[in-house]
C-alpha cells in the first residue's frame, strides 16, 4: 500500500473512531460525579480487612487473581526479552571501557544511590499503609541500582549487580505469588483468599495476605526490571556482531 | 482551583502526547516521552491518584525512555558497522 | 468540563495511532504505542474521579471520608508496569529485526524471509 493510501485509510478510520469516542464520552457519567458503586464497595471491603491503602487491597486481595495474571505477563515479557536478546552464535562480547565521569556527577550518583534504595524499600514495605507498594517500590529499587551507571561506568554497575541471583529471585517471586494462593485453599476459603491474621488497622503487620503478596511483587518487579535493563545494556554496550569491530 | 489545575494538567498532557507522537527522531522522542511521563504523573496527582503517579514517574520518565535510548544505541552501532566495515571505533 | 477529560483521552489515543501509522522507524513506532497506551490511564482515572474527594488511602483519614474510586486506580497501576515490560519486549523484537533484516524501517520490510 502506498503511503498516501495508508494515510487516507487511517484518516477515514480515525474519523469513525473519533465519532464513536465522542458519542461514548457524552454517555459516560460526568467527570467528578459522586456515583461510584464499585469504588464504594471496594472501600468497604478493604476497610473490613484492615487495609489502609485501598488500592493495595484491590490489587492484592480483592482482585488478587487478576494481578496474578498481570504478574505472569510481566514475567513472560522479561523471559521473552531475555531469550530474544541472548548472545547469538555470530556475536561476541567486547569489554566495556572505563569512562570518565565528572566529579559532581559521581557525587550525585553516589549520594542518591543509597537514598533511592531506601525509598524503594520503604515504598514496598509500606504498600498496605501509604501510597506505594510492590510495583512502585520495585521500580524505584531497580532504578536505584542503575545510578551506579550514571555515577561511574558499566563495569561498576556489573560488579554491584548480582544478575544470576536476581534471575532466580524473579522466578522465585513469581512462583511465590502463585504458591501464596494455596494458603487460602488449604484453609477451605478459596485460591488467593485473604485468610491470614488481619492485625490492627494502620500497623505494619495489618492486612494479612496483602502485605505478603505486596512483598513478593516488589521482589519480582525489582529483579525483573534489573534483568530486563541488563539485557538491553549488554546489547547497547558489550555485544558486537562478528562483522563489527571490537 | 482544583478544576483549573486539572484543566492545565490535561492540556499539558494532550500537547506533550501530540508532540511525542509527531517527533520522528527516536532519541528526541525519548526525551519528549520522559517529559510526557512527568506530565502524566502531575495529572494523576491532581486526580488524587498518588499510587499511580509514583508508578508513572518511575516507569514513564525513567525506564521507558532508557529502554528506547539503549535500543537506538544498539541499532546505530550496527549501522556504523554496516557503512564502514573496516573502520575502528 | 464534564466530558473534557474523556475527549483528551480520545485525542491522545488518536495522536498515538497517527504516529504509529505514519512511522518510518520501528523504535519510534514503539514510542507512539506508549503514547497511545497512556490514553487508557487518562480515561480510567477520569472515570474514577470524584470532585472534592481525596486519595483512597485511609492511614490518616476518617473512615467515612469521601474518596475517589480505588478500583480504576488499581487497574491503571498494573497497566503501567505491564505496559513497560511489553514495550521492552517489542524493543527487543526491533533489535532482533535489525540484526536479521538490516533495517528498522517498516516500509523496507517487504515479505517474509527465513
Amino acid at each position: 500500500m502506498s503511503r498516501t493510501a495508508r494515510l487516507r485509510l487511517f484518516l477515514a478510520a480515525a474519523a469513525v473512531l473519533a465519532a464513536a469516542l465522542i458519542t461514548a464520552a457524552t454517555e459516560l457519567p460526568g467527570f467528578g460525579g459522586h456515583h461510584h458503586p464499585y469504588g464504594e464497595r471496594a472501600v468497604a471491603a478493604g476497610l473490613a480487612r484492615q487495609t489502609a491503602n485501598i488500592i493495595s487491597s484491590v490489587n492484592f486481595d480483592q482482585r488478587a487473581f487478576d494481578t496474578l495474571g498481570e504478574e505472569s505477563i510481566l514475567f513472560g515479557s522479561v523471559l521473552g526479552a531475555a531469550i530474544l536478546l541472548r548472545l547469538a552464535r555470530d556475536e561476541g562480547k567486547r569489554r566495556a571501557a572505563a569512562e570518565p565521569v565528572l566529579p559532581t556527577t559521581r557525587l550525585f550518583g553516589a549520594t542518591l544511590l543509597p537514598v533511592t534504595l531506601l525509598v524503594g524499600g520503604y515504598l514496598v514495605a509500606h504498600g498496605q499503609l501509604s501510597p506505594g507498594g510492590g510495583f512502585q517500590g520495585g521500580v524505584a529499587l531497580a532504578t536505584a541500582l542503575h545510578l551506579a551507571y550514571v555515577a561511574a561506568d558499566y563495569r561498576v554497575l556489573k560488579r554491584i549487580r548480582p544478575l544470576a541471583a536476581l534471575d532466580v529471585a524473579d522466578a522465585l517471586a513469581a512462583g511465590t505469588y502463585a504458591a501464596l494462593g494455596l494458603i487460602g485453599l488449604a484453609q477451605g476459603a478459596g485460591y488467593l483468599a485473604n485468610t491470614l491474621p488481619l492485625g490492627t488497622f494502620n500497623q505494619m503487620s495489618s492486612s494479612g495476605l496483602v502485605a505478603v503478596i505486596n512483598a513478593a511483587v516488589g521482589v519480582e518487579v525489582a529483579s525483573g526490571v534489573v534483568v530486563l535493563l541488563a539485557h538491553f545494556l549488554d546489547q547497547a554496550v558489550e555485544i558486537v556482531h562478528n562483522g563489527e569491530n571490537r | 482551583m482544583t478544576n483549573a489545575l486539572t484543566v492545565i494538567a490535561l492540556l499539558l498532557t494532550a500537547v506533550t502526547a501530540t508532540t511525542a507522537a509527531l517527533t520522528r527522531e527516536p532519541v528526541r522522542q525519548a526525551v519528549v516521552l520522559a517529559f510526557l511521563g512527568l506530565c502524566l504523573a502531575l495529572l494523576f496527582t491532581v486526580l488524587q491518584a498518588p499510587d499511580v503517579a509514583l508508578s508513572q514517574l518511575g516507569v514513564g520518565s525513567a525506564i521507558t525512555p532508557l529502554l528506547i535510548l539503549l535500543t537506538v544505541r544498539r541499532v546505530r552501532r550496527q549501522e556504523q558497522a554496516d557503512e564502514h566495515p573496516d573502520r575502528t571505533e | 468540563m464534564s466530558v473534557f477529560p474523556y475527549l483528551v483521552a480520545g485525542w491522545i489515543l488518536l495522536a498515538g495511532l497517527y504516529g504509529l501509522v505514519t512511522s518510518r522507524n520501528l523504535v519510534q513506532a514503539v514510542g507512539c504505542l506508549a503514547v497511545a497506551q497512556s490514553s487508557t490511564y487518562v480515561l480510567l482515572l477520569a472515570v474514577g474521579y470524584r470532585s472534592g474527594a481525596t486519595a483512597p488511602v485511609f492511614s490518616d483519614l476518617p473512615t467515612d471520608a469521601p474518596v475517589v474510586d480505588p478500583v480504576v486506580q488499581a487497574l491503571v497501576l498494573t497497566d503501567i508496569v505491564v505496559g513497560a515490560t511489553v514495550t521492552a519486549l517489542l524493543l527487543s523484537l526491533v533489535i532482533q529485526l535489525r540484526k536479521r533484516h538490516g533495517t528498522v524501517d517498516p516500509e523496507e520490510l517487504t515479505g517474509l524471509r527465513g
